[in-house]
């Protein structure tokens, strides 16, 4: 028995038309995000991750092109385990509005790539899903306080919780918020945006690269809270390039290359033994591993081969190659799940988009990783 | 050796670094670790003669430095190379990446058929170096930083958080072309990281860590004024 799914991704494909070339941002992306799970989206540089990010939320440029389909779920009423927004605030319990329960509650499923963007401003950004941003104190307007950026959220969305009930829960004092933002440090700034991401009470929280460019203590406390998020019933997607944040927080890890999604397995499984070779490259190349990067280079998004994408780079490659594998449930019995005592409510499949996955455990296992730190 | 001596560096009347030495020995690596926002980045800005500190004596191979920013003698200059941590920032958003990195050839008065070599070495293809910054991925933007930073061969580098912003593998391949040109060249570089697993694999054994102090002092705690460790 696992989660209902929150968001279900299926032949997702984005394109963007330049004057004589098409880049292949994302092509035929396939995945989902459940109830109380993180499912953290990792790649290079450029794999598209981050147009995945924007083609959700309806905030690509003119010239893009989006085929398939993104459903976020309706949920069918209330959901399993959902403590309700502002529960662990310390005394007074805010209920629900009426518009935030109508937002996230009863509306039908959308799709949001067909979905017009009236309906996406109106009833999907902001209030079914919620942004964590990259760089939150560039996120923040200058000019006004925390609290002028936070009431404004509530109001536009309806939600009649108080900012400091809302800054609560995300562990600032009342009177941080009536700082500006230059006078917020990074980790308070970061509390703020997220407090500005619960402002709706969305079910899904899309995170992008929330980590980019902080240091560590600030790393671990980001995903603290997205893992708090999660536990608390919403769904989380994790786009990141940080491998070590998202071993943190992430109950499955979906790997992009070049525009395709190319494994989505449990994170445990995928930590202890990535079965395909381009998410065991990326793996040994940091510094607790092996340091040695991938070879060769991704390709160009504007022309890409017509096979694997990875064939140039990759070892275990053959004639199967040339064409395009497809993402494909693995037929082995599943490594065994869990980490650190976290019952995640998420599938234990493994599906990876190669002719020759690696076996499971194949790939040299660190299992002193832990003893090390 | 580039060396700072006694440096103290204030923004009004917020002291970020106070009386720190550090040197940086030709053909070593040093370490720079420590927690966003404890003066790290100052310090950097310092040793590239970028900022005039408040207190305190910077060297460049014995000579003591007079003149800072534009007004620095431009051999001073060209000697010492900064590698910032958001490409995006370092560079003139109406440059190709070819132009990124022949920018230094070019303010030097030299023929500027070396950028493309240089720019190859760091995997970028001609098609990407016809590019602007606005058209490639951060890690593609800082290969081109990195090629840009040694294009006048250096004798010092100096790489600020680096690869902050870039994948593990992206981080890997600059870090092992930084240590190729560190070997070859014999040029000292300073290592500037939060991360102190990234530092400890890029310092070999017998490489100076510098650890500054927290961030954000708490009351009764002092700004930071750093400690060292020599690796063993």
């Amino acid at each position: 028995m696992t989660a209902p799914s929150r968001l279900r991704v299926d032949g997702l494909t984005v394109r963007f038309h330049l004057s004589g070339a098409t880049v292949q941002a994302v092509t035929d992306a396939r995945f989902e995000v459940r109830q109380g799970e993180c499912l953290a989206l990792v790649g290079e540089s450029g794999c598209g991750k981050s147009v995945m990010a924007h083609a959700l939320l309806g905030l690509l440029p003119g010239n893009a092109e989006v085929t398939g389909s993104a459903w976020l779920e309706s949920g069918d009423g209330a959901p399993i385990g959902r403590s309700p927004l502002l529960a662990r605030s310390a005394d007074n319990l805010v209920p629900r509005s009426p518009t935030a329960l109508a937002a996230s509650g009863s509306l039908p499923p959308v799709d949001l790539v067909a979905a017009p963007e009236e309906v996406l401003a109106r009833s999907v950004r902001g209030r079914r899903i919620g942004l964590v941003p990259q760089s939150p104190a560039t996120h923040l307007t200058p000019v006004r306080t925390a609290r002028s950026q936070l009431e404004e959220a509530l109001r536009e969305l309806g939600n009649p919780a108080s900012a400091d009930d809302l800054a609560a829960r995300a562990g600032l004092r009342p009177a941080d918020l009536d700082r500006y933002p230059h006078e917020l440090s990074g980790g308070m700034a970061q509390r703020v945006a997220n407090a500005l991401a619960l402002a709706g009470d969305p079910w899904l929280i899309l995170a992008d690269e929330p980590t980019s460019g902080l240091d560590r203590p600030l790393v671990d406390a980001t995903m603290a809270e997205l893992r708090r998020l999660a536990d608390d019933g919403r769904a989380v997607l994790l786009i990141t390039h940080d491998l070590r944040a998202a071993e943190q927080v992430a109950d499955r890890v979906a790997v992009m290359y070049a525009s395709r999604v190319v494994s989505v397995t449990p994170a445990a499984a995928f930590f202890a033994g990535p079965r395909h070779p381009y998410a065991a490259g990326l793996l040994d190349a940091l510094p607790s591993r092996r340091f040695a990067p991938i070879p060769g280079r991704p390709p160009e998004l504007t022309r890409l081969p017509d096979g694997c994408a990875f064939l140039p780079r990759c070892d275990r490659a053959s004639a199967a190659c040339e064409r395009v594998p497809e993402l494909a449930e693995l037929p082995e019995p599943p490594a065994p799940q869990g980490s650190g005592g976290r019952v995640a409510p998420v599938p234990d499949r493994q599906e990876v988009a190669c002719h020759h996955p690696l076996e499971p455990l194949e790939h040299p296992l660190e299992l002193d990783r832990n003893a090390a730190r | 050796m580039l060396r700072a001596d006694g440096v103290t560096v204030a923004y009004d009347r917020h002291r970020v670094l106070d009386r720190v030495t550090i040197s940086v020995p030709p053909g070593e690596v040093t370490g720079l670790a420590g927690p966003s926002g404890c003066g790290k980045s100052s310090l950097a800005r310092v040793l590239a003669l970028l900022l005039r500190p408040a207190a305190g004596t910077v060297s460049v191979d014995g000579e003591e430095v007079r003149r800072w920013r534009h007004r620095a003698a431009p051999a001073l200059r060209t000697t010492i190379a900064l590698i910032f941590q958001q490409p995006r920032l370092a560079v003139d958003p109406r440059f190709t990446l070819l132009d990124v990195v022949a920018e230094p050839l070019r303010v030097a008065r030299r023929p500027l058929d070396r950028a493309e070599r240089l720019a190859e070495e760091m995997g970028l293809t001609p098609d990407l170096l016809t590019r602007r910054p606005h058209e490639v991925s951060d890690g593609q933007l800082q290969r081109a930083c990195v090629a840009r930073a040694l294009t006048l061969r250096p004798r010092y580098v100096i790489c600020d958080e680096m690869t902050t912003m870039l994948d593990a593998s992206t981080q890997a391949l600059l870090v092992a072309r930084l240590e190729e040109y560190r070997r070859e060249s014999g040029a000292g570089v300073l290592a500037i990281s939060h991360d102190t697993e990234l530092l400890d694999r890029w310092c070999g054994p017998g490489s100076t860590v510098h650890r500054f102090g927290p961030a954000e002092p708490g009351p009764g705690q002092a700004d930071a004024t750093g400690g060292t460790w020599t690796r063993t």
